[in-house]
């Protein structure tokens, strides 16, 4: 189907499921009970898995592929999201224009940084990408905005204003980003039962664009392109030998990966039009690292579900406080609750890092494939238990997609 | 007219001249050996044929066209494939894909953007990549990691990549280093085959006297940068300059 074989259209079919059906599978708690605060199915944090989806799904075109380690991918995502509120600005609130910029100038962005970047190759080229990523942050917090010429709006963040021209801007359009008048807040609350599931415009907008991509993305790695891509990680020596000049294959996969992350710097602005300089800061070009390596660097689906991962992390464990631990242990006598509040507390709340932090390490020691591969070995553990053939090796380690 | 002409070159590396005055031509379809001890500068003159240094002086030309200054892709696409000393192929790629890389560059050239079109689809380039290996007698392992191959099976994939693109000369940099006399010997006669079977011309630097004197139609011995002799291999053996040189430390 779509030019993809068997195994890869029905992997599409799958994420195509999940990420339709997401407002009940990440809604699996009645909405008063005591579990309640572990459902992810709320619109806000439903459009950021798939917007850091979209984001990971790119950079892990340059990072899976060629092994080229950018440190400052979120440079494009800040870049995507200024374009797109400036859309909202200048023409109207519709999210197609604003989107479409976004990728374009993020893709000329990459251009002009992967050009200069990828004269070098490992460590210098990570530096050099994390150089230019900062150079953009303070260009973007300070630099661009001033009094006579203000492209960024500072610390503010750059937000639509009522005097903003909005020359297309039309009475009866919501006044909030939308598609064709469809709001992207827009969401139809569905009650069953003691159970809430909310559909939301902006999320489904999200995860029709993330299919898309997501399509194109098993694309790239079936293509000849996608096998030049990986002969440039396993053997630039080689390629060079062979007739290949590998500059401008990591230079596009480079482009490539910079448009994904535009576009999801762009789709954030969709979803809230407010676009701040901290997006582009360092510690968001390593968490697109850190969702692409946990998730399975080089695998499709891997970085999805590193984005996933990562994000419910950041907003479930967050949330958990003293008071909720307490609640959690009330059952034990009074000394062991509060022994074993004080030794959970470091790892949740604010300290959500730390538990993050441990998980990323075990992952890396235990399953260098990520989590793609944490699957496969209990699947494959799973079908050796059921066949009965438990003795049977596990060395032969199948590619990892 | 050979099919290289290398003209008077030298290169000097700080304070170290490591090639002067090296005048070689290599025939068309002949095997053509560059011999020599240990600091000759057979590789260096090796990586001024194919790109990787540009010579101080002198000419390297290829078919009528100079090679010079030109990148190792854009050499490689005049017509010149290169064997390494250590078998280079793509570790993490399975042998199959070792073999389309190669065929692509031949079709597409140094870059094309075929991002849209599937590997699958390529049947001619599929083809042609089985028809190798079946030459070749890898057609069984063709799905394996190609990392996970032997020594002698690596270097046998590299040489298969090579003569996929149909080069007009194939350089090779001590094909039989580090190898068994089993291996080696089984190199002599896949290098035999092919340049009985196939229209190429083949250059070879070697170490191993039984591989040059088993394949080389002409030998040029070089010492301390600079061609002692160039000559039959009947002629060489008895030549007491070379035997001072170079076979007189060995024996």
């Amino acid at each position: 189907m779509l030019g993809l074989n068997k195994k890869d259209t029905s992997l599409l079919i799958i994420v195509a499921l999940l990420t339709l059906l997401a407002p009940f599978i990440l809604n699996p708690f009645p909405a008063d009970s005591a579990m309640a605060q572990f459902n992810a199915g709320y619109p806000d944090l439903m459009q950021r898995f798939v917007i850091f989806g979209i984001f990971a799904i790119g950079f892990n075109i340059l990072f899976g592929l060629t092994g080229y380690l950018s440190f400052g991918h979120a440079a494009f995502l800040g870049i995507g999201s200024y374009s797109a509120v400036w859309m909202f600005k200048l023409l109207s609130y519709n999210v197609i224009p604003a989107i479409a910029l976004s990728i374009v100038i993020a893709g000329l962005f990459s251009l002009l940084i992967g050009y200069v970047s990828l004269r070098r190759s490992g460590i210098y080229f990570s530096i050099l990408t994390l150089a230019f990523a900062q150079m953009s942050f303070a260009l973007a917090y300070s630099v661009l905005s001033n009094p006579k010429f203000n492209l960024t709006n500072g610390e503010t963040g750059l937000q639509v204003y009522a005097d903003d021209p909005q020359i297309f801007h039309r009475e009866g359009l919501p006044d909030l980003p939308h598609l064709f008048g469809l709001s992207m807040r827009s969401t139809y609350t569905l009650d069953v039962g003691a159970w809430s599931f909310d559909f939301n415009a902006g999320y489904y907008l999200c995860a029709v664009v993330m299919m898309i991509v997501f399509y194109l993305a098993i694309r790239i790695f079936r293509s000849p392109f996608g096998i030049m891509l990986r002969a440039v990680k396993s053997n630039q020596q080689r390629m060079n030998y062979t007739g290949l000049n590998s500059r401008p294959y990591t230079l596009a996969a480079f482009v490539i990966s910079g448009m994904y992350a535009g576009l999801a710097g762009g789709l954030m602005a969709a979803m809230d039009p407010l676009a701040g300089a901290e997006r582009m800061q360092w510690t968001a070009s390593g968490e697109v690292v850190l969702m692409t390596i946990l998730g399975g660097t080089g695998t499709l689906i891997g970085p999805v579900l590193g984005a996933g991962f990562i994000k419910y992390f950041e907003n479930i464990f967050s949330k958990i406080n003293d008071s909720v631990l307490h609640g959690w242990f009330a059952f034990l006598p009074d000394g062991m609750e509060d022994f074993v509040v004080a030794v959970l507390h470091p790892f949740v709340g604010k300290g959500w890092h730390l538990t993050l932090g441990i998980l990323f390490m075990l992952v890396v020691i235990f399953l260098p494939g990520g989590l793609v591969e944490g699957g496969q070995r209990l699947i494959n553990w799973i079908r050796g238990k059921r066949s009965g053939e438990t003795d049977k090796p596990s060395g032969k380690t199948e590619p990892a997609e | 007219m050979g099919i290289l002409e290398v003209k008077d070159v030298g290169k000097r590396f700080g304070g170290l001249q490591a090639l002067s005055n090296v005048n070689l031509s290599v025939k068309e379809n002949t095997v053509h050996a560059i011999i020599g001890p240990n600091g000759a500068g057979k590789s260096t003159l090796l990586n001024c044929l194919v790109g990787k240094l540009i010579p101080d002086t002198g000419s390297v030309m290829f078919d009528g066209q100079s090679v010079l200054g030109r990148a190792p892709y854009e050499i490689n696409q005049m017509g010149i494939s290169r064997v390494f000393q250590t078998p280079e192929i793509f570790g993490e790629l399975t042998v199959m894909e070792n073999m389309l890389i190669p065929i692509f560059a031949m079709r597409d050239g140094a870059f094309r953007m075929h991002a849209y079109e599937t590997v699958e689809n390529e049947r001619e380039v599929i083809e042609q990549a089985e028809q190798m290996l079946e030459e070749m007698g890898m057609a069984d392992k063709r799905h394996m990691h190609s990392a996970s191959l032997s020594r002698g099976d690596k270097r046998r994939l590299e040489i298969a990549m090579c003569l996929s693109q149909k080069p007009r000369l194939l350089l090779l940099d001590e094909p039989t280093a580090g190898m068994a006399r089993a291996d080696t010997n089984n190199t002599i006669d896949l290098l035999k085959q092919i340049s009985d079977e196939r229209d190429i011309t083949i250059a070879i630097i070697e170490h191993d006297m039984h591989v040059v004197f088993s394949l080389a139609d002409r030998i040029t011995v070089l010492a301390q940068g600079t061609p002692l002799v160039e000559d039959e291999p009947q002629n060489i053996r008895g030549n007491p300059k070379v035997r001072e040189a170079y076979l007189g430390e060995t024996a």
